[in-house]
This record gives structure tokens, sequence and C-alpha cells, in this order.
């Protein structure tokens, strides 16, 4: 699977493109080019995480609160943009395992987000070196080394880590900033308790959170259901499918199933679905009925409804290859 | 000078409803001031701290209808702490005392006690309408005593409030006697409701016009509530689930059928794709349409319901619609005036909204003239288009998600894309940007935006000069709520009469200082200038060279407000 696309509204999932140099220990002072980029792993690590590094989000652009209830000193360094960093409360963005090793600036006052805070990792943004960074392009070491100019004074400030663990350890695709995206906090939260709601309601495809679609088929008395997103590849899911199914199929087989017996079982009904009889097929977005296997993973559980497991004879026109696999396999 | 005896001026004043009309009218001389507001019935106060209650009273003797906000704007995204203010009941309490004939109420961002209702409920025996938004701290007890105690009810309006939910039946508290509704809307009401004392109310009710149910309302009780309000023009639907029974289902859309007078339809905070069909009769007729809370509906099943709605002027609606989506709107809804896309929490990114989508929609829809638009990204070339398509924008709002997000085209600042916008859209009245941007922007748009009277800034901006260029600029500017800029002192102190000039004027983790917000406290004695200091004890004096988290500042005639929190120090 791909780098899943973390979908928050910070657009994180943009994050993977940025060069992900590996993440410099948080308590150096000399600030090189590429603590200023936009990362979000742990030192050392270099997928996309939710959690940023301590060292990036506070070195240029001024203290960092080191809790949500401190609210002292901003060291401030005249010309020192404040950037979208500062807006994020550090709460999230250090987990403790930088903390011991950080040099504890002084903490500065950032938005003070009284119980709003959900604020989970995310590398801040500071305006003058993000255009530098963001997108696909290469850091340009002009802009940055002078960003990093104008902000040295504020140097490392990494701030002590109170128990920001909850919340670095939010509700991982959540990265987001106290008030940014600005939608009202009633719409956001009756849009947290809709998500549950669907989860647990889960009929047909809600859309969010859990993928819940029928699965039909031919022939068999009943239908069944299963949860896409527990699924990461279409390996996974044919056997699943096969495991689930593989009741129906022992009368059907050619050869001969003992029931009960989960290898025989399942290797004939592998034989059934890849071999012969039966052919995977699913109903998208727009009712039409397509063969499993053709688009991307990602792609196919965005738009899968239903699934069937159609007989052979009747998949011809669904795709050829289909008709053919049957046909050779005979 | 006076060439009519004042009853002809009063009954030519009749006509004028728009109190920045009245305002004006009553500025032109004392006669006609004083005719002005003998004859004034509804006022509009946009911040309950500028004025005390008596006064108003004093000067407007027949007031019936008051509108009235509290908390500042940026308090809807959490950014005002809990307890800053915006407390109804001594505004109800002193025109209870003064005897004032309130007949309608209109509230938005204020805290609204049970109390406050109770007293509502009680002391105007002529009261007819209470419209709460984003308010709170109020619950279904506060209810039961509106219903219960207002006679002549005819308006019932909760959007997007915080209201708690206790176990009493407040729609059981409309008496039989009440017949008077015209608009009832409990969409947000997180509890359950009793159907059949809903059903009745309707029943009672011929004159609802507007009904608005919450989620707990199931697909049979809304078939037999609509059954017997035909008469309906806007509609809430809470939830649309399928019943297992297909007869109430079809029975559903026959009486769908019947209620050929909807024009605006909203909901849906629960809902089966497939039950949308029970809509398809009213669909094109529509003229409004609020899907922003319809989680449940995926893309593709609002595209097949849009290409439905070609009358619709005012559009509310997810991003999981995608760019694609939004074409169709602007192949179908050629009147759309009014459009707003909000951010799903669709984790398939190809779903959501770009800068395509918006360009798409200002090529379909030149009557466009207000726009809320949650995107992943814009271009500075879009926006040029879009300002080129619609110079026709009054309110134009852009959220990009990931606040500071440069052209992903040419990874420059969107200065030139803003620039466009104000520069084309003469008429622009409230502007919110978001992306990348420098001083620049802030350069056009004091150059350009002549009528600009609201501005909401982020992440934006280099240095002073950007809100030097704006304070400069904007002669029309009413409000300004800057968060996360680098502006400092330098910008805040230059001209502080503008600020006298506005209603207030917000600034958050910004470069000032509280010794700076000192200064303008005290050369502006009719501003109240308010730091919020929430992570320091209420006795310890912040250093004059402090920055200041968040300033709140405010043109007042009623002096230092007396209610406001530790927190909040009125310098």
């Amino acid at each position: 699977m791909s780098t899943p696309l973390e979908h928050d509204y910070i657009g994180l999932a943009e994050k993977k493109k940025i060069p992900s140099s590996s993440s410099s220990s948080s308590s150096e002072d000399g600030k090189t080019f590429k603590e200023t980029e936009l990362r979000l792993g742990l030192p050392g690590s270099e997928s996309p995480e939710r959690k940023p590094l301590s060292g990036v989000s506070l070195s240029l652009f001024g203290n960092l609160n080191n809790n949500n209830n401190v609210m002292n000193h901003h060291v401030h360094v005249a010309g020192a943009k404040r950037g979208f960093s500062d807006a994020i409360d550090a709460k999230w963005a250090f987990s403790d395992a930088h903390g011991s090793d950080s040099d504890l600036g002084k903490p500065s006052a950032l938005f003070s987000p009284r119980g709003s805070g959900n604020v989970v990792g995310k590398p801040p943004l500071d305006p003058k070196t993000i255009s530098t960074q963001q997108g696909n392009s290469i850091n340009t070491p002009a802009s940055a080394s002078q960003s990093i100019k104008e902000s040295k004074p504020l140097q490392e400030k990494n701030p002590q880590l109170p128990a920001t663990n909850e919340h670095a350890s939010a509700p991982a695709s959540k990265a987001q900033v106290v008030g940014w995206p600005p939608i009202r906090s009633f719409r956001k939260n009756t849009m947290a308790s809709n998500l549950t709601k669907n989860n647990d309601e889960a009929e047909g495809k809600p859309g969010f959170g859990c993928l819940y679609v029928k699965v039909s088929m031919d022939g068999a008395p009943y239908l069944r259901k299963v949860d896409l997103k527990t699924y990461s590849n279409y390996k996974e899911l044919s056997s699943a499918l096969e495991k689930m199914f593989s009741c129906f199929t022992i009368g059907q087989c050619n050869s001969p199933g003992l029931p009960g017996k989960d290898g025989l079982s399942e290797s004939s009904l592998r034989d059934l679905l890849h071999g012969s009889e039966y052919v995977l097929t699913y109903e998208d977005k727009d009712g039409d009925w397509m063969l499993v296997g053709d688009v991307p993973w990602e792609m196919f559980t965005d738009s899968c409804r239903r699934l069937r497991i159609m007989k052979g004879s009747e998949a011809i026109g669904l795709a050829p290859r289909a008709v053919e696999k049957s046909k050779s396999q005979n | 000078m006076n060439y009519f005896p004042d009853e002809v001026i009063e009954h030519i004043f009749e006509y004028v409803g728009s109190h920045r009309d009245r305002n004006a009218l009553s500025l032109v001389c004392r006669s006609w001031y004083r005719i002005e507001r003998c004859t004034r019935e509804k006022v509009f106060i946009g911040n309950c701290y500028s004025i005390t209650p008596e006064r108003l009273i004093q000067r407007f003797p027949s007031l019936k209808s008051l509108t009235l906000k509290g908390k500042p704007h940026f308090a809807d995204f959490s950014l005002v702490p809990h307890g800053w203010g915006g407390f109804v009941y001594p505004w109800i309490e002193a025109l209870a005392k003064g005897k004032v004939a309130l007949e309608e109420l209109r509230l938005k961002r204020m805290v609204v006690s049970d109390e406050s209702l109770e007293l509502l409920s009680r002391a105007f025996p002529n009261f007819k309408s209470l419209v709460l938004v984003s308010c709170e701290e109020f619950t279904t007890d506060g209810l039961a005593a509106i219903a219960a105690n207002c006679k002549w009810l005819r308006e019932l309006d909760l959007q997007e409030n915080e209201v708690d939910d206790h176990k009493g039946q407040w729609l059981s508290c409309f008496p039989d006697s009440c017949t008077s509704l015209v608009s009832l809307n409990f969409a947000c009401l997180k509890g359950e409701i009793n159907t059949g004392v809903l059903e009745r109310l309707v029943a009672r009710s011929p004159n609802l016009k507007s009904l608005r149910l919450n989620r707990s309302v199931p697909l049979d009780a809304l078939q037999r509530i609509l059954a017997r309000a035909p008469q309906l023009v806007d509609l809430g639907v809470g939830s649309l689930v399928h019943d297992p029974a297909m007869e109430t289902f079809a029975k559903l859309m026959t009486t769908m059928n019947k209620c050929k007078s909807i024009t605006s339809l909203s909901g849906f905070l629960e809902v089966t794709p497939r039950c949308l069909t029970a809509m398809y009769p009213i669909l094109p007729k529509l003229t409004s349409l609020n899907l922003s809370y319809a989680a449940g509906i995926p893309g593709s099943d609002l595209i097949k319901l849009i290409r439905h709605c070609k009358k619709l002027q005012r559009l509310w609606i997810m991003d999981s619609i995608g760019d694609k989506g939004l074409g169709v709107v602007a192949n179908t809804c050629k009147e759309l005036q009014e459009l707003r896309v909000f951010p799903s929490d669709n984790i398939g990114q190809h779903a959501a909204v770009t800068e395509k989508g918006l360009v798409a929609i200002s090529m379909g829809c030149p009557k466009l003239h207000s726009l809320l638009y949650f995107c992943h990204q814009m271009t500075n070339a879009a926006l040029i288009t879009v300002a080129k398509n619609c110079p026709n924008f009054i309110r134009f709002r852009l959220a990009i998600l990931d606040a500071t997000k440069p052209d992903p085209d040419t990874n420059q600042p969107l200065d030139e894309g803003f620039g466009a916008i104000v520069q084309s859209c003469r008429r622009l009245r409230r502007l919110s940007l978001s992306g990348q941007l420098t001083d620049k922007v802030f350069l056009y748009i004091g150059m350009y935006a002549e009528q600009l009277e609201m501005l909401s800034i982020a992440f934006a901006g280099e240095s002073d000069k950007g809100m030097l260029y704006v304070l400069n600029g904007c002669k029309k500017l009413r409000k300004l709520e800057i968060r996360d800029c680098p502006f400092g002192n330098t910008a805040l102190l230059t001209d502080v009469g503008k600020y006298e000039t506005m209603r207030s004027l917000w600034m958050s983790s910004c470069e000032v200082t509280v010794g700076a917000c000192k200064v303008l406290a005290m050369k502006m004695p009719r501003l109240n200038v308010e730091i919020f200091n929430e992570n320091e004890p209420a006795d310890c004096e912040p250093d004059d060279v402090q920055k200041v988290e968040k300033m709140y500042l405010y043109r007042t005639l009623a002096g230092k407000r007396k209610d406001a929190p530790e927190y909040v120090w009125t310098l």
C-alpha cells in the first residue's frame, strides 16, 4: 500500500512529497537547513508520522509553549516572523522521547488552546521557509539560510514536555492547529459524533471510518458483510472471502473437498475463485459492475459499494480476462 | 429644516428598514434624530458591550426587536476562552425593567442561561420570535419555558447552539392553545423528542412554514409530519434512514410529492443514500440546499441530487462532492448566488476540492456573490480567473486547509490571486485570506478593497507594513481579526483613531506587547482594550515588554465592563 494519504486539515498528505531528510536530533543549536524542513518523522524515521521533530518546529519561530498553561514571555527576536509553528500547540509536537534531550528554551506563549487543543503533531509552517519547502521543491538554501539568520537568536526552543503524550498520540490522522481550519466548533463536534454514529450503524458505505460492504455469492443462501478497511490489499480481501464462503462451495467443488478441513476446503475454494467458476466483482459508486483487481486498492475501497462473487459463466462481458481465465481453467 | 409635519416624516421613515439607513437618517438633524428614535422598532447591536441596555432603552422607546452579538468571531474557532462574556441576562433584565414591549430577540455568540430564557418568556407578553445562533449554556429546560409561556410564539429558531438536553419534554410544553408557530428549528438538539407531540404541534400550526428537525425524528415520523404540513417552505430533515418497511418509504414519496412549496432543504444528519430518492420530487424547486452536515451522503449521490436542482441559489455542501461535482454544480445551478464548501473528514483525498472546482463554479455561475470555500490548495491563476468571471463578490472567504500553502504550481505566495479578487470585485465587503501571503496582498487590499468591512487574516504577512496598508487603505473597515501574523506595536499604534471607526479589532499570537496595548488604551478612552492572560495568576501584573497572546479591542460607550472574567485585563 502506498504511503497512507492521511487526510487532515492541514494537508498532511502533502508531506510525503517533501524530501524526507532524516530528522536530526532536536537538541542541536546548529540549525541546518534540513531541520527547518517540514517533516513528520521522529528523529531517525523517514516515514511521515504524526509526531514531528521537536527541533524543527521550534527552531525558527520563537518559543513554543511547553504546555497549555504557560503563557509567559515571548522571547522575541525583532524581525523574526512568527510562523505557523508558533500557533501550534507544542503539546502535540513533542513526544517525550525528545524531551529529555531537548534544550529547553524559554517557553513562550502559544495559542492558548484551552480544551480545544486536540492538536496533534504537525511540523510548523513558517511562511517564509515553507515557501521553499512545500510542494515538491527542494529547499533553496538562500531563503532558508536567511530565515535561519533572521531567527537565529531564537535557537532551539524545545519545550519541556509535560503531559503531551495524550495529545501527541491523539487520533492519528488529525494534525491540527487550534482554530484552523476555521470551522465552528459546533460543526466540528457534530461531524465528529457523526463519524462515530456512522461507524456504529455502518450500512452500505457511509463513507467514513469503516467500509462495510455486502458480499454476495451466486448460489449462496445468504450474504455476508466485510469491512474493507480491515484489509490492505486485494490478496487479503480475497483470502478473507475465501474463508468466508468456503462453506458454500464445498458441495460444488470439483475436487474432492472434505468439509471441516480448513486447508482442503480453502484450497478448493481458491481453485474455484482463481480458477474456473467464480469471479470476484464489485458494484462501484456509479452503479456499474466491475472486475475486482483492476484499480489500485485505495481507489477500489473508495468506490466499492458491494461485492459479488459471480459465476464465471455470468462474468462474460464483464471483462475479457475473466472469461478467458475461466475458459482456460476448465 | 423641516418642510413636512412630523407625521409625514414618520410615515416616510416607516419605509426605511435597514438599520444602517436608519442610523444615517438619525444623523441628519435634531428633529430627524428625534423622529427616527421614536419610531425605530428594530435595533441591531453588533457588540453587546458597546452600549448599555439602559441607554438603548432610553433612546428607542418603541423598541420591539433586538439583535445582539456577543463574543468575537474567532470564538467560533475556540480561540476565546470559556467565560469571556456575552451574557444576555442583563439585557433581558433591563428590557423587562424598562417595560419594553419586546417581540423579537436575535442573539449570536452569546451566553444564554435558562434563567434568561425563563425571564424572557415571562416578561414580554407579546414575545413572538427567538433566534439563537451559536449560543450556549441553555438547556431544554429553558426551551420548555419559552414553549410554555410565550402565548404568541411564532418563531423558535435554534442554529448551531450547544444545548444541554435534559430529560424533560420541552416540546410538550407548547400548550394546545399555541397555534401560531411559523418557524420551528431544533436541528441542533441532540436528544430525543416525542414525535407524537411534534406531530400534534405541527397539526395545529397552520401557519408553519419552516420546520427543521433533529436527528431523532425517524422516517416514518417525518412522513406523518409532512402529511400534516404540506404548506412547508423550508424543511430540515433530521434523519433519513432506511426503514425496513418499504411501505413507509413509498408513503414518504407520495407525501413529498404533495409538498409543492418547499424551496429550502437541509439536514440529513443521518442518511441512507438510497433514501434520497424520496426527495427528488422537491429538488427542482429548491432555491436553498444545505447538505453541509450530511456526512453520510457520498460524493456520487450528491452529484446525482444536484443534477435536479436547477433553481438553486444557495448551496452549502461538503467537499466530498469533489471538483468534478462542483463542475456539475456549475453546469446545473445557473442561478447560484451563495456557495459554501465545507471540509469533510474524508480519507480519500482525491474526493476533496481544489482550485479546479472553484474555477468551474466561477465559469458556470456568474451570479455568485458569496463564497466560503475550504480546499486543499489554491493557485494564483485560478483566483485570477475567478476574479474575472465573478466580479460581483460581496463575501469571499477562502480557507486552505494548510494555512500557509503557496501556489502549488508556482510555489509563489497567493498575493497576486487575492489581489486580483479585490481589484475586480469592487463591492467586496467581507474577505478571509489563507495560504502563503506576504505584505503585498495587504498592499493590494488597502489599494482596492474600498468597500471592505470585514477582514480575517491568519498566518500571513511579513511586517507591520501589511497591517498598516489595511488600516490606511480600507476606509470602511469595521471588523479586523488577525491571528498568527508578524504585526506588532508600530502597526497597532500608528493610527489609533482608526479603531473608533471600527467595531472591533482582534489580534492573537501577533507581535504586539502589553506596553503598546496600555498606550493605546490610554490614548483612546472610548475603546475597551482587553488582553487575555490565561496562564498567569490574576494578580500578576504582566510585563510591558511581554507579548500579548490575545487582544480584543472594541469601541464602546459603556466603559469597562464589569462581567469580565479574571483572565481578561481591560487596560
